[in-house]
């Protein structure tokens, strides 16, 4: 490459900073909201921004903690994490018991009908729930899950088992035959060979499906909204825009920390899986 | 093996479709289970509807400019995170943090940030002078405004999503070529656009198909942002099927509405299809 002029060099790496900060901003800045809204003083948030001498950016009066203790101690908020949780926790296990044998089964299975399987089930990813929601509502309630977690437990797998199917297939393409194959000299079944030497390869596979099964069921919003009519049944990503709200009055300051404390741990477990589920995306159209 | 996930996946996303299929031709209603079918006749009120034609021009209006905004912005942010700096772990971290947050929950982040008396935006814009004594923005109050605030949050939300995506397709181009590029002289602007992008054409398919579909199929941001308001005006596919279908109870109305996502849907998969079969893909 042409040498450049050391201004020149000066020049780029500062336009550069400026591009990576001004991107960073836009990025955080709903987040930095979030933040300073949780722990302002209500005489503090609600000064209206006409008035030019507010600065809203800082604390302008001590910060405080009691849009929190409302947030814990008089809302169904803690009540809606379980929620999510005991969703999070089942749908991951249905998702593995149906997408590790067919991520498994589509890894080994060559030709044409393999490939052709394993991009309908990824297809199927593309179908969206605001497309489904509506035959759904009637299955629910023909079954008579309406109002009930139990609904949101038989719906879920149907965009994590795909996704999961896909990733795994991936993670299992990328062990050797020979792991199982030898196992199966050795008088193992084949079911016992995956068990036995498969599966414990797999675990960070697995544990990348466990953890994106898990952030996609806290991020559903239309099903669980379609579905759950209960404030006490709610999960968080519905319970909150809803069910915070008190008739017509926001209570900003609770309604902020009830969203910092649910996506900050998100983000944190999606910044350590981020390879992975870059490659479930891109598989194929990188090599 | 395979049998338990694809069994699923029939009952569970196949059934439901033309289950879709079927109820959009039916006059059935949220209450009672009794239905008559009505043809096409749902089909032709909702087209007739100005509400609805609204809708659909929305959509692709949101879907195109925000992908159109979110590829500009993350071909000059990923080309930004292709080099090393100081703090790099954490400006990826950060940058990431839009999409892993729960869409519902950061939108209503924003709708703090646009709120028609507190708007630190609005703050803003008086300090530096850009709104004068008595000039005001309600956000979500006016037709313009607030299809400026969907679109800034569809932006927001999928740049980091794209932005890692174009990544991986930028650190997957070997060095060797862009040496080579520059020996037979080709200057910064030669190389991304007749090297580096005709190269990237697979993956950058990838992030827009992927994009597009996010994009196109939300009813979140409506939702909560606007609630279609003010007068129906901000209104996508997806937010007044669920107000048709669901609030409405007109259940055969809402699903038909719905069923406007597939040719997009379609189109979206065959392209999908050919890129992956161009790309040797599994």
């Amino acid at each position: 490459m042409p040498a450049r002029s050391p201004a020149r060099r000066v020049g780029s790496a500062i336009v550069h900073r400026a591009t990576i900060v001004a991107f960073v901003a836009f990025a955080v800045f709903p987040f930095y909201w979030m933040v300073i809204t949780t722990f302002k003083q209500n005489a503090d948030l609600y000064v209206g921004a006409t008035n030019v001498k507010h600065n809203p950016f800082i604390f302008n009066r001590p910060p405080t903690m009691e849009h929190l203790a409302t947030l814990f101690g008089q809302t169904l908020y803690p009540t809606w994490l379980f929620n999510t949780l005991f969703v999070g926790v089942l749908v991951v296990l249905v998702t593995l018991v149906l997408a590790v044998p067919a991520g498994y089964s589509l890894a080994r299975l060559t030709g044409r009908w393999g490939e052709r399987l394993s991009i309908a089930i990824f297809l199927t990813y593309l179908v969206p729930p605001t497309l489904l929601f509506i035959p759904f509502s009637r299955l629910v309630s023909l079954l008579g899950l309406q109002n009930s977690l139990g609904s949101l437990i038989l719906v879920y797998p149907t965009f994590t088992v795909p996704f999961c199917t896909w990733l795994l297939m991936g993670f299992f393409k990328s062990l050797p035959r020979e792991v199982e194959e030898s196992a199966m000299v050795d008088g193992c079944s084949r079911v016992g060979a995956i068990w036995r030497m498969v599966l414990p390869l797999s675990v960070p596979g697995l544990l990348t499906v466990v953890i994106f099964a898990l952030t996609l069921v806290i991020q559903e919003f239309v099903y669980s909204l379609t579905f759950i009519s209960s404030v006490e049944r709610m999960t968080v990503s519905v319970g909150v825009p809803v069910a915070l709200v008190r008739g017509d009055v926001y209570y900003w300051g609770s309604l902020m920390a009830a969203c910092l404390i649910t996506s900050i741990p998100i983000a944190v477990l999606y910044n350590f899986f981020l390879d992975r589920f870059i490659a479930g995306f891109t598989v194929g159209a990188i090599k | 093996m395979l049998a338990p996930a694809v069994l699923y996946i029939s009952l569970l996303v196949a059934v439901p479709f033309l289950l879709a299929l079927f109820l959009s031709l039916t006059n059935s209603s949220a209450g009672s289970l009794q239905f008559s079918f009505v043809g096409l006749q749902n089909f032709k009120n909702v087209v007739a509807s100005a509400v609805f034609r609204r809708a659909l021009r929305n959509t692709f209006v949101f879907t195109f400019v925000s992908q159109l905004l979110v590829m500009v912005l993350g071909n000059i942010l990923a080309r930004a995170l292709m080099r090393d700096f100081f703090g790099k772990a954490i400006a990826r971290f950060l940058i990431l943090m839009p999409w892993a947050a729960p869409i519902s929950l950061a939108t209503l982040g924003w709708l703090w940030i646009f709120d028609s008396t507190f708007s630190v935006i609005n703050w803003v814009l008086k300090v530096v002078g850009w709104l004068g004594p008595g000039q005001w923005y309600y956000w979500l109050g006016d037709t313009t405004l607030g299809m400026v605030a969907i679109i800034t949050i569809h932006v927001w939300r999928m740049l980091p999503f794209s932005t890692v995506i174009l990544l991986a397709g930028l650190t997957s181009i070997p060095n060797e070529v862009r040496e080579a590029a520059a020996i037979d002289g080709a200057g910064m602007w030669a190389r991304i656009f007749q090297v580096e992008i005709p190269m990237m054409r697979p993956i950058l398919t990838v992030a827009v198909l992927f994009g597009v579909v996010f994009t196109f199929t939300d009813m979140s941001v409506v939702y909560l942002l606007t609630r279609g308001g003010p007068y129906n005006s901000t209104h996508v596919l997806a937010s007044l099927a669920f107000q048709d279908g669901v609030l409405g109870g007109d259940v055969g109305r809402g699903a038909s509405v719905a069923i406007f996502l597939v040719p997009v849907l379609l189109i979206l998969a065959i392209f999908m299809l050919r890129t992956s079969r161009r790309a040797e893909v599994v």
